[in-house]
């Protein structure tokens, strides 16, 4: 159902609500089986991942068709600008829960427990700490080495995508390309050393509080990263079929702010997770 | 009035009775309970000043609009005034309930430090919640038991009358001297419970790691009841709280009583002790600590709680066995802190021989204390 | 308040181009007024389920001793009720009201995504389905209450998975549907609706959207915490490893605090449309109402640990949350005054809309007040986790919002459906609801007061009477919410034709187009004044 693009333009009737319904069901139910041993989870959380890979590919399909096929007026671009915004900003509330939680174990929790001596005898209260009814020894993760490599990775990988977003205000394709190249390159060089740096940290989720934050703030952003990296992708394909122009690229400067916003989480993590 | 049997327009009568008398009969409690410690009392007296605060409020607020929906309708002919905005009364009205909310801070903050002031006690009380059981231990005087609800299960499923303390009865209370302030120390071991005792206005979340101190000091002899305060499974209605209040004297002795009684029931430890005797002692010790969990005939209930009849451990090495009791497992409980060689000993026949298994072997209460 | 000029054309020409019907019509809709209707009959499935699960709770307290269930049902029924009230009743319905509204009141043509606003709906089908289903699961639903405390919610079976992912599902159904309901209002107002011309419900939901937003990922943040803990070894709250029990209830209050202020604003927002139009005169102090409303939404976010005034807080900690507290009492009395200086020398009339509204005010207050009594924190410590509280919280929720959102639906049925509903039996379920909850709800400050625990199944006699009472009350209340159920289907399928005014004093778009509202309105935006 087509509209003219002086009136706002409204899809009409569309399955992809119920796929998305669908997954989510399929990916929420098998996930429960999965982790309580019943057999038939995985079998579901696959088709729940393969359904909501046709979603996201064909939903965003769509949308992508109908931009380029100019339905969109200037009013429906600002709708998409502010939904992004305040997508992101949600997910900043999501990393300040869980900051939140870091911040309070380590300046009120712990403590707390090395005051109650008549429970646990001798514990002290240090960062990082593991508690004080776990024994096993371990070593924490320093900032300066590979966790500094990839500060720079991210924040350059920051400026090479703004370096993009120059190109393509300028119509210069070449260096919107190149500089999208970088910054998904930067961004998957980060996400290996990250794995690396995972597989010989000397600890592990289970290593008490220490490395229940550790791994879920850095997991969470890694998989942000991923998601970035994914999304950044996508445009790279966009803008080597010739979408987008120096006025009209919401698509691009979404992904941008996304990849932006997942940067500032990190420098978040540099500061607290790695080095204070 | 009975508990059975009353007829319903009889009941709202009495309760609006009740309520336009404004006097709180026996079967309507309707205030908080008389307060035995300076703080309650505080508390009691803080929650009548906001009631008639609010109160006042109440129908000053409700006469204004009562007055405008009685005389400003449209069937009496009102005509409707087009004002919409009036601002000193919007900020008279902005900032006379601030001015109110201040001065119900001041007592309420008094009230708040001196509760939080646990120094110079008298003496100190550890009391950790167990599902469902609270375990009272006197650090200063090494004297330490289980306390938990003495009601029966016939009165509780409607097989038996139901008592005058139904539900509020322990075997084992905990006793204080009046006229002293008992610091208390509040921990758990598997979730959180609550510490309650309306009375003595105090009331603190036990959490399990975690050491919170809270403070009484009764003035009046008598016998206190409260309850589990916290949602902590299955029997969280089932854990009441009774502390009795009694002279120094009584205290001392009911001390010297507490301390003998262990001493007795632990004599038995080192003795060789036989089969039945181990059965019949651990029937007493089971039904009262592990049949709230894993039932009276020992069918459990599953998932949550295992069968002990023909249950893998309980049917299987009897090492395995002693070892699952003393530390606990998920949510079965560590025994070894809270039961003596004996009793240990004595549970495990139970189990092994009884409730519909007989695997033939026992410990001896001697092994136990070995595999502490 | 606001007036359109602009003359509006034909809207029926449009019905029937490419639209599906039947199912399909529902299950593809991009329409705002259609799956605004979804999320309303959703909302009522759920209150009948929960409320028939309330049933089960008053039944067994109806006497001492254990009649039906046994324990561990019992807080499974209890939890059930609250979750399924919180999220899949009250939320579900202030929801569907924005959808059928907030286009209709700015003056714009439908949300401003609406296929994401069909996916907000079809999200909370999964999440009831795994929530109800986890009834059937080994062990049990849910029974650690709806807060979910760790380390009891630890120790549960699978149907804690079950909840947490439902309530995963709900937390991105509810940031999605915030989303588009912000973008709407913010980029979709006709021209000349400027934000100080807005309807004051409209309002309340913008402000509603914001507390969702920051609200929601935080609740997804502590339940991906309870599952990490559950399933992959982490410590957040085992003491043993350095985590705090504790934790998960500051993380959980500071969402848990704003959503019942999300549940109460969008009320607040029914009852400031409502009022009016029966007093027959403008909404008192309008730009008091949209400050008084931001700040009890910033206030929400700073006052979560007055539900942790016994887990022992430092001092300091206690009196901050105290005061806090208190000062929400100030831009809520504001709200208060405002709608009483509304009816003050108006030309009342008293339809169902404003019987509800004015025992919401009323009844709203009595449970704000009580609030008040807990926010005081030494008596407090006497109240929290027993009846005082329930009671607290049934007054605002059910005589605050689920009364409101009653209201609203007997103030917008004509609208919607284009037929006058049943004055005289709209009237009944007014005064059976009215009296029947008061009956339910208000010895419970007594029993809570005297000293009886919340989620316990059995108790000890002395509360036998009280508990009595409320039981048969509640039975009454069930049975009147039956009678609503038939009101409203009764005026969908006819009575007399509504005009478009519908109401004498009524102002707004919404009033300008027929009744009932056609498919679509406002494609060309109107003009406001
Ligand atoms: C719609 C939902 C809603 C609303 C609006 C409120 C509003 C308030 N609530 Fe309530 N509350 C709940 C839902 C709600 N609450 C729920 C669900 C729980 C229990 C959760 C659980 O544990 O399961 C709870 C629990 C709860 C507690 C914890 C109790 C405990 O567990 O120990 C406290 C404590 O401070 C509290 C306080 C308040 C206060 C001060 C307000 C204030 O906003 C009220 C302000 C209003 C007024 C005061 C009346 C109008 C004002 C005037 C007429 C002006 C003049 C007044 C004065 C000067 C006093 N609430
Ligand atoms: C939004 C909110 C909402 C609403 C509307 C209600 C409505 C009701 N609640 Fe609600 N309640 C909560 C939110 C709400 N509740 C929450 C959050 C809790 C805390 C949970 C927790 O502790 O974790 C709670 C806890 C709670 C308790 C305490 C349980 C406990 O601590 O163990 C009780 C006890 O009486 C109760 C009773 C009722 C009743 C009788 C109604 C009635 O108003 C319901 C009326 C409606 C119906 C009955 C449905 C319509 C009729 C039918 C389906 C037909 C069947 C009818 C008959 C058989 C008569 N509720
Ligand atoms: C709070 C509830 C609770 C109480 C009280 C309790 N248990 Fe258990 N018990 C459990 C649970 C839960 C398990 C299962 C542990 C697991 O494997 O995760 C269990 C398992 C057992 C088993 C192993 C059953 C089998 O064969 O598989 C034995 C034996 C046992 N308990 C003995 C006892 C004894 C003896 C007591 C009292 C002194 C007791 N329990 C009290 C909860 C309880
Ligand atoms: Cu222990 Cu509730
Ligand atoms: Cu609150």
């Amino acid at each position: 159902m087509s509209q003219n693009t002086k009136n706002y333009y409204l899809p009409g009737p569309s399955f992809w609500p119920l796929i998305a319904s669908i997954s989510l069901f399929l990916l929420a139910g098998g996930f429960t089986m999965v982790l309580n041993k019943i057999a038939m989870g995985t079998p579901l959380m696959i088709a729940g991942g393969l359904a909501l890979a046709y979603l996201l590919f064909g939903w965003f399909k769509e949308v992508i068709g109908e931009s380029v096929g100019k339905l969109y007026n200037q009013q429906v671009d600002k709708s998409f600008r502010w939904g992004m915004g305040w997508f992101i900003f949600s997910e900043v509330m999501f990393f300040f829960g869980f900051f939140g939680a870091l911040f309070y174990t380590r300046s009120v929790s712990l403590p707390w427990l090395a005051d109650a001596q008549l429970l646990w005898p001798g514990f002290a209260a240090t960062w990082p700490s593991a508690g004080p009814g776990l024994t096993e020894a371990f070593t924490p993760m320093g900032p300066w080495g590979l966790p500094a490599i990839n500060t720079l990775l991210l924040l350059t990988s920051g400026a090479t995508l703004t370096w993009a977003h120059w190109g393509l205000m300028k119509d210069n394709r070449k260096q919107l390309t190149i500089g999208l190249i970088l910054t998904i390159a930067l961004g998957v060089l980060f996400l290996y050393l990250q794995m690396h740096e995972y597989a010989e940290a000397g600890f592990t989720i289970k290593t008490g509080i220490y490395g229940a934050t550790f791994y879920m703030l850095t997991g969470f952003h890694g998989l942000h990263v991923t998601m970035g990296a994914i999304m950044l992708s996508i445009i790279l394909f966009r803008v080597l079929k010739g979408h987008f122009n120096a006025h009209d690229h919401f698509g691009f400067e979404a992904v941008a702010w996304y990849w932006h916003f997942v940067d500032v989480v990190w420098l978040f993590l540099f500061i607290f997770v790695y080095w204070l | 009035m009975n508990k059975k049997a009353i007829f319903f327009p009889s009941t709202v009568l009495a309760a609006v009775m009740s309520l336009v008398a404004g006097s709180a009969q026996a079967a309507y409690e309707l205030n908080l309970k008389a307060p035995v410690t300076e703080i309650a009392s505080q508390i009691y007296d803080l929650h009548m000043l906001i009631v008639y605060v609010c109160l006042a409020i109440f129908v000053v607020v409700f006469g204004f609009m009562f007055y405008s929906i009685y005389k400003h309708r449209k069937s009496v002919g009102h005509k409707a005034e087009q004002f919409h905005e009036h601002h000193t009364l919007e900020i008279i009205w902005t900032i006379i309930p601030a001015l109110i909310l201040a001065a119900m801070a001041v007592p309420a903050t008094k009230t708040i430090f001196a509760m939080k002031d646990t120094t110079a006690a008298d003496m100190t009380v550890k009391v950790t919640g167990h599902q469902w059981k609270w375990e009272y231990d006197y650090l200063d005087k090494d004297v330490k038991f289980i306390s938990t609800l003495a009601t029966s299960q016939d009165q509780i499923q409607n097989k038996a009358e139901k008592g005058e303390n139904y539900l509020l009865e322990v075997d084992n209370p905990m006793v204080v001297p009046t006229g002293k302030k008992v610091r208390v120390l509040l921990t758990a071991t598997d979730v959180i419970h609550a510490w309650w005792v309306p009375e003595f206005g105090v009331k603190q979340d036990a959490i399990p790691g975690f050491i919170k101190e809270v403070w009484f000091k009764a003035e009046k002899e008598g016998i206190y009841r409260g309850q589990c305060a916290e949602l902590c499974g299955k029997d969280h209605g089932f854990m009441p709280i009774v502390v009795e209040a009694v002279s120094e004297d009584k205290y001392n002795e009911w001390i010297d009583a507490k301390k003998a009684a262990a001493t007795a029931a632990n004599a038995g430890a080192d003795k060789e002790w036989t089969k039945d005797d181990l059965v019949a002692n651990g029937k007493v010790v089971y039904e009262k600590n592990c049949a709230v969990c894993h039932q009276v005939t020992g069918a459990g209930l599953p998932p949550a709680f295992p069968a002990i009849t023909g249950g893998k451990i309980s049917t299987g090495p009897v090492a395995d066995h002693l070892a699952l009791v003393l530390n606990g497992k998920n949510m079965m409980p560590a025994w070894k802190a809270l039961l003596n060689d004996v009793e240990i000993a004595s549970v495990i026949a139970y189990e092994r021989n009884a409730l519909g298994n007989s695997v033939g072997d026992i410990v001896q209460p001697s092994a136990v204390k070995a595999a502490r | 308040m606001s007036t359109t000029t602009a003359t509006h054309h034909d809207d029926h020409a449009h019905d029937s181009h490419g639209h599906p019907t039947g199912l399909m019509r529902w299950v593809k809709s991009t329409n705002h007024k259609d799956i605004g209707t979804m999320y309303l009959w959703f909302s009522f499935a759920m209150f009948l389920f929960a409320g028939a699960m309330a049933m089960g709770i008053r039944a067994e307290l109806f006497q001492p001793g254990l009649q039906f269930v046994q324990p561990e049902t019992f807080n499974q029924l209890t939890t059930l009720h609250g979750l399924i009230m919180i999220f899949g009743a009250i939320m579900p319905a202030f929801v569907g009201f924005a959808n059928w509204q907030v286009p209709l009141m700015i003056g714009a043509p439908d949300m401003a995504f609406p296929r994401l606003n069909n996916m907000s709906f079809w999200l909370l089908i999964p999440a009831a389905i795994l929530l109800i289903a986890s009834i059937f699961v080994p062990g049990g639903a849910v029974a650690g209450g709806w807060t979910m405390y760790p380390p009891l919610s630890v120790q549960g079976g699978m149907s804690v998975d079950m909840s947490v992912f439902a309530l995963h599902i709900l937390g991105v159904s509810s940031i999605v549907g915030s989303i588009n309901i912000i973008t709407t209002i913010f980029n979709m107002r006709a021209p000349g609706m400027t934000l100080m011309k807005m309807p004051m419900f409209v309002w309340t939901w913008l402000i509603t959207a914001y507390l969702l937003i920051a609200a929601m990922p935080v609740l997804a943040g502590a339940l991906t915490m309870l599952i990490t803990d559950r399933h992959f070894g982490t410590h957040f709250f085992n003491a043993a490893g350095g985590g705090d029990p504790v934790l998960f209830q500051h993380v959980f209050w500071f969402f848990g605090h704003p959503e019942v202020y999300i549940m109460i604003l969008p009320a607040f927002g029914i009852l400031s449309t409502i009022i009016p139009t029966f007093a027959r005169k403008p909404l008192f102090g309008y730009a008091s109402m949209v400050y008084a409303t931001a700040a009890i939404a910033v206030l929400s976010f700073v006052v979560w640990a007055h539900h942790m005034f016994t887990t022992g807080m430092p001092v300091a900690g206690q009196l901050f949350f105290m005061y806090s507290t208190m000062l929400i009492s100030v831009p809520t009395g504001v709200k208060v005054f405002n709608w009483l200086a509304t009816m003050w020398k108006g030309s009342m009339t008293f339809e169902t809309p404003m019987l509800f509204s004015i025992a919401v005010v009323f009844l709203f207050t009595i449970g704000g007040f009580s609030g008040l009594v807990c926010a005081i924190l030494p008596v407090d410590i006497q109240l929290q986790d027993t009846y005082y509280v329930v009671a607290h919280f049934h007054y605002v929720l059910f005589s605050g919002a689920a009364m409101a959102i009653m209201g609203g639906v007997y103030y917008w049925l004509p609208k919607w459906t284009g037929h006058m509903y049943d004055e005289k039996l709209g009237k009944w379920h007014f005064w059976l609801t009215t009296i029947a909850f008061n009956v339910t709800f208000f010895p419970m400050h007594f029993t809570g007061l005297a000293g009886m625990p919340r989620r316990i199944p059995d108790y000890s006699q002395q509360f036998a009477e009280f508990n009595m009472i409320s039981s048969l009350g509640a039975f009454a209340l069930g049975l009147s919410q039956l009678l609503f159920l038939y009101v409203v289907i009764k005026c969908i399928r006819g009575g007399e034709k509504a005009t478009n005014q519908v109401w004498e004093g009524a102002h707004g778009l919404e009033w300008t187009v027929a009744s009932p509202a056609p498919f679509h309105t406002f494609e060309t935006p109107p003009q406001v004044k």
